[in-house]
């Protein structure tokens, strides 16, 4: 009973599309602009992107970037996981609701609040700020996401696996390595990605943890951006974009294709 | 479960089933003791204060209904409960706080629980290599296991490639590939279908004969327990009802649960007018005013209320009075047929307004019965069909 897009539906996707994607696609088209005015076309040219290459400043944030989120998707995944598993599975721990409430308050508060309660944090206990204290507050703020994501695999994890290893010899720990873990690896994996770009884009909060000599590349463009809009801008921001939809694609594939795995394995079960 | 009933049986069933009855050995020593075990889950009442012996080589089932506590009870022994109070014991040994990972049993999970990133070779050789096992001799026990269970060909493939069937046997070989001590099978055969569960039935009880092990299954299907198992224990409310041979629980019930939770019984109440060795005459007011004659002993006094409980297929049904009228014959009214195609039930209304059901083999294609809807007709049995049930 599929029938074709009545007009009306066809307008609202394009309205909703274009009203969403429209300023990036202009983004991404004028990052090829050969004018150094920004707003004027002047042709095709991959110029800004080899300027790029040569601006120290940009690939230095860059550099900074990319090495606070690899490391604090990294942590926070560690971190967000066990979170998961105790709150799936330890029942009615003492103190549960509140732990539940804590793990996810990130998700719900201000930038600006968590930014500013981590700077106060590292002032009063005298720390330096610079990567390292980014790197913190990001582990702070991805790690709850990793755990939503691990925690809504987790609940529909079959506890007889688990059984099953115990009860052919292998004691608890190696159990979580050779069967918890590699069954719900695919769920770690897009937790990981999620906290590795909500790093990468992340202003407010780093603007708040950074000190001298850790600049991040969305502090960079923005600082460069309130002198102007320069082509160069543009295209750093194309290659953040595609660097962004691509880990996204490769989170929700991996998500789809574990869907779409169980399901075919239940209705194989069903049938069987 | 009185004694007198128990020897009767392994004089004139024995000879059907093998001869094997250790429980009835005083000498014999049980492989798995349950001592007084009861457990809580806070105020619920899983398995209340019960002691159970199981010989070695035995298959034992356990049968009740849901939450009667019997996957409790199989769960204590694989260790993932912890008794309340009380001892297990498995081959002398204590088992109350040792991890299931270093118990001498394995288990079959009711989801089979097989592990969905290891093909079906390394799901059976899982268990091996956890013991330390040498390369070699792990190939040789899985290609044996595979054998045994007539999957040789489906070695490589994953357990989402595989039908129930095939996955329920998969399961089976690797709770088998490490020769545990026991074999917990929890629900094994309930994901399948009714002829594939036939099937398996009589396949576990080779394997069980052919490795000389000792099974333990939980099931809620009577049907399964009474082919499967050499002893069944009944449960309800973390209590045994009764333990014994299936043909003990289904000839002999101890009270009316088990009567009425195994197989179809018709179950009449009646008062005790003479107890003698061997016999028992009651008297009940329904179908006429009957005398019952119940060929056994009771411990029972005149004047008590007692039960008797008679299966359909052990009931007559007559136009005409039955030759032998003294007792154990009540007038009634068919109410309503019940064609199965091999057996049809005839559900008579006694006078006095009780039920009961007479099975009737149905021995020629003829459409056309000679008992119909509304006739008057008699339903009796012999005095050594039914069984007087005191609780």
């Amino acid at each position: 009973m599929r029938k074709g897009l009545s007009w009306f539906n066809t307008t609202s996707i394009a309205l909703g599309f274009t009203f969403l994607y429209l300023p990036i696609v202009l983004l991404v088209i004028y990052s090829f602009n050969a004018s150094r005015l920004v707003t004027v076309w002047a042709g095709f040219s991959t110029e800004w992107y080899w300027k790029l290459l040569q601006n120290d400043q940009l690939l230095e944030a860059a550099w900074v970037t990319l090495r606070v989120a690899f490391l604090s998707a990294s942590v926070a995944t560690v971190l967000g996981t066990l979170a998961a598993i105790a709150l799936t599975r330890y029942g009615r721990f003492n103190g549960r609701i509140l732990f539940s409430g804590m793990v996810y308050a990130p998700l719900v508060m201000p930038e600006v609040i968590t930014g500013l309660s981590l700077l106060l944090l590292f002032v009063a206990v005298n720390f330096d700020r610079g990567f390292w204290t980014i790197t913190l507050a990001h582990i702070t703020f991805t790690m709850c996401f990793v755990s939503v994501v691990v925690q809504s695999r987790l609940v529909t994890f079959d506890r007889s696996l688990e059984e099953a290893a115990l009860d052919l010899g292998c004691p608890p720990l190696k159990t979580f390595f050779v069967v918890t873990l590699p069954i719900i690896l695919p769920a770690v994996v897009s937790g990981w990605m999620l906290a590795f770009t909500l790093s990468l884009d992340d202003l407010v909060i780093a603007s708040f943890t950074t000190g001298p000599g850790a600049t991040t590349l969305p502090m960079r463009i923005y600082s460069q951006v309130r002198l102007g809009v320069t082509p160069e801008i543009n295209a750093i921001c194309t290659i953040l974009i595609a660097i962004v939809t691509v880990v996204v694609v490769i989170a929700s594939v991996i998500t789809k294709r574990q869907e779409v795995a169980r399901e075919r394995a239940e209705r194989l079960a069903a049938a069987g | 479960m009185s004694t007198g009933v128990t020897e009767k049986t392994q004089t004139t069933i024995g000879g059907i089933r093998r001869k094997f009855a250790p429980w009835n050995d005083p000498a014999a020593v049980p492989l798995i003791r349950y001592e007084n075990v009861s457990k809580r889950f806070g105020e619920f009442t899983a398995v209340d204060n019960l002691s159970l012996d199981i010989y070695e080589r035995e298959f034992f089932a356990l049968l009740g209904p849901s939450g009667c506590g019997k996957t409790t009870l199989m769960r204590m022994l694989a260790g993932f409960e912890d008794p309340t109070e009380g001892r297990i014991t498995l081959a002398g040994q204590d088992l109350v706080g040792m991890p299931p990972y270093k118990r001498q049993t394995n288990m079959m999970f009711q989801s089979y629980a097989l592990f969905p990133h290891m093909n079906v070779m390394d799901n059976i050789a899982f268990g091996l290599k956890q013991d330390g096992m040498e390369k070699g001799a792990i190939a040789a026990r899985v290609e044996e296991m595979l054998k045994l269970v007539k999957l040789e060909k489906f070695a490589k493939r994953k357990p989402h490639q595989l039908s129930g069937g095939q996955r329920q046997r998969v399961a089976l070989a690797r709770s088998l590939a490490k020769r545990p001590k026991v074999l917990l099978l929890d629900e094994p055969l309930g994901a399948l279908d009714k002829k594939l569960r036939e099937e398996t039935q009589f396949e576990l009880m080779d394997i069980q004969m052919q490795l000389g092990m000792t099974f333990l299954i939980v099931t809620h299907d009577q049907e399964e327990a009474m082919t499967v198992a050499d002893r069944i224990a009944v449960m309800d409310h973390g209590k045994l009802i009764q333990v014994a041979p299936p043909a003990v629980i289904y000839e002999h019930p101890n009270c009316r649960y088990v009567a009425d939770f195994v197989g179809d019984v018709n179950i009449l109440e009646a008062k005790v007018e003479t107890v003698e060795p061997g016999n028992v005459a009651l008297y009940t007011g329904i179908g006429g005013g009957a005398k019952l004659s119940i060929a056994q002993n009771v411990e029972a006094k005149p004047g008590d209320t007692a039960f008797v409980a008679i299966r359909p297929e052990k009931v007559r049904i007559d136009i005409d009075p039955p030759a032998w009228q003294e007792a154990n014959c009540l007038r009634g009214e068919v109410w309503d047929i019940g064609y199965l195609g091999d057996l049809s039930i005839y559900h008579v209304e006694l006078e006095g307004g009780v039920r009961i059901k007479a099975a009737k083999p149905n021995l020629t294609r003829m459409v056309e019965r000679p008992i119909t809807w509304e006739d008057k007709v008699w339903v009796s049995w012999t005095p050594d069909a039914g069984v007087v049930l005191t609780r």
